[in-house]
């Protein structure tokens, strides 16, 4: 199959995955499991890894700062615009279709090959709509919630590095994260509205590589490696065109 | 009744099935056999519409189920129940919750009803103190009829069993048949089996099609299968010399 017919047949993937689920009740509780299973079960790592860039982030700010007319502040400034603008949204997005990406590709590709998907079929359940519907909805609805903790985790980590290294005070960090805020706060929202497409791509992506998997384990692996691949692609070439519509 | 009338099938340039046609009554234990790669597979899969037939049309008691959309479909497909050749449970529901599967996504039953009506189903194959396993943590011939529970949980007027005694021990094999053969005459049943097990041919075969380069070869019955000069037929069900001598020594 070439690139066109993977777009042509994701997008009728999509026709049936927006239809109306078979039980409403069913659907909510598979929701909210999904909310658990994808978003929550993320936080501990993405709160590892804000704590831990932040860190770094005001580090080599803070060596890299070598002129004297620059104000100290900036470490704080320029902390505060990288993981708005791009670590968190974009970066922790990445990781995210990694973690996620290949457990739904494998999961949803595991029921391909086990014959699942058929008993699904057969029962007369859309089993599109029921395997991807609640994950596609969890994470495109929550993931800005865990990109909003990775961006506070990420500005503490930051303050954290720098004050126990002794290269700037509390102060001067706060007046870097404070410093153009009335002309900056919208980054926010841009932030927040690339998080949303992100997740809607890492979990349709990986429904679609998991759902038409075809042959056996091998595949179901194979497919899961082409979900982290194609959706990382995907966020790329998304973040590249959002900030092109929105940013600039 | 289940009519199968002059179906095709082809994938790309091959073609799998040529103008197949067959009847499958209700009652009565209707097996579909064949050497590996001759089509049974996608035969029955064009039956519950996991395929679309290229050409020809299958009723469901003269509803004619390849001109159906989709929604039409699901109707029907209330009506069936499946065993697939690897028992296709949900791995991560319990015993208890995949037989109640169906139930919660079609009825409108209390959570107790559910229960109740899935302890039924599983006692009626022989599972009982299970409900709360994953289908992981019990043996093949178990998940075997566990699915056979899932697949009786909606009191269907269809079953389809994809090779249900692969990878089972003759043993097992034979409650597995008695199985499939006590439910179809107890809830009046059409019951279509694929098989490649001659223990089952000969045991619960009440009509049985032989399906051999994607055209339907020969059919009949577990008595005539015996006598049957089909030289196909032969070949294939006593391919063995154990099995030759005893159907010379069973026609003699």
């Amino acid at each position: 199959m070439n690139l066109f017919e993977h777009i042509g047949r994701f997008f009728l993937m999509l026709k049936s995955v927006f239809a109306r689920p078979e039980k409403g009740k069913v659907f909510r509780k598979m929701f909210f499991f999904e909310v658990d299973a994808i978003v929550i079960s993320s936080i501990p790592l993405v709160a590892f890894l804000s704590v831990f860039m932040g860190g770094v982030i005001s580090l080599q700010t803070a060596a890299n700062m070598g002129s004297p007319l620059l104000p100290e502040y900036t470490i704080g400034y320029i902390t505060r615009s990288s993981t708005i603008l791009e670590f968190s949204p974009t970066i922790i997005s990445l990781i995210i279709a990694g973690k996620v990406g290949s457990n739904i590709a494998s999961e949803i590709g595991t029921m391909r090959v086990t014959e699942q998907i058929d008993a699904l079929e057969i029962m007369g359940v859309n089993s599109i709509g029921y395997l991807m519907l609640p994950k596609i909805l969890a994470t495109t609805f929550f993931f800005p919630f865990v990109v909003i903790i990775s961006m506070v985790l990420c500005l503490v980590g930051g303050w954290v590095a720098g004050v126990q290294s002794g290269l700037y005070s509390t102060h001067t960090y706060m007046v870097g994260i404070r410093a153009f805020w009335h002309t900056d706060a919208w980054y926010v929202y841009y932030a927040l509205v690339k998080t949303v497409v992100f997740g809607f791509l890492i979990t349709s992506i990986a429904c679609y590589f998991g759902y038409y998997t075809r042959g056996g384990s091998l595949e179901v692996g194979k497919s899961s490696t082409r979900a982290v691949v194609a959706a990382s692609v995907a966020i790329l070439l998304a973040n590249y065109i959002l900030t092109q519509l929105i940013l600039v | 009744m289940i009519i199968v009338d002059n179906i095709s099938k082809s994938f790309g340039d091959t073609q799998i099935l040529f103008d197949v046609s067959a009847k499958f009554t209700e009652g009565q234990v209707n097996l579909i056999i064949g050497a590996s790669g001759q089509g049974k597979s996608v035969l029955t899969k064009c039956i519950v519409g996991l395929h679309e037939v290229d050409q020809g049309a299958v009723l469901y008691d003269g509803r004619d189920f390849s001109a159906m959309n989709r929604k039409q479909r699901i109707e029907i497909r209330q009506e069936i129940g499946m065993l697939f050749q690897g028992s296709a449970l949900f791995d991560s529901l319990t015993v208890e919750e995949n037989v109640m599967f169906p139930l919660k996504m079609f009825t409108d039953m209390s959570q107790e009803e559910m229960r109740e009506r899935a302890n039924f189903c599983l006692k009626r194959v022989n599972i009982i103190n299970k409900n709360d396993l994953l289908p992981a943590e019990t043996s093949g011939g178990m998940q075997k009829r566990i699915a056979i529970a899932r697949a009786i949980a909606m009191n269907p007027k269809y079953l389809f069993c994809d090779e249900p005694n692969s990878g089972l021990d003759p043993k097992t094999s034979i409650v597995i048949d008695n199985l499939i053969k006590e439910i179809t005459y107890e809830y009046n049943m059409t019951t279509v089996v694929i098989t490649h097990d001659m223990n089952s041919v000969m045991e619960i075969g009440d009509h049985i099609i032989f399906i051999n380069q994607g055209r339907k070869w020969w059919q009949g019955n577990n008595k005539e299968i015996i006598r049957t000069d089909n030289q196909e037929v032969v070949d294939f069900v006593y391919a063995s010399a154990f099995m030759k001598n005893l159907r010379e020594k069973l026609i003699n």
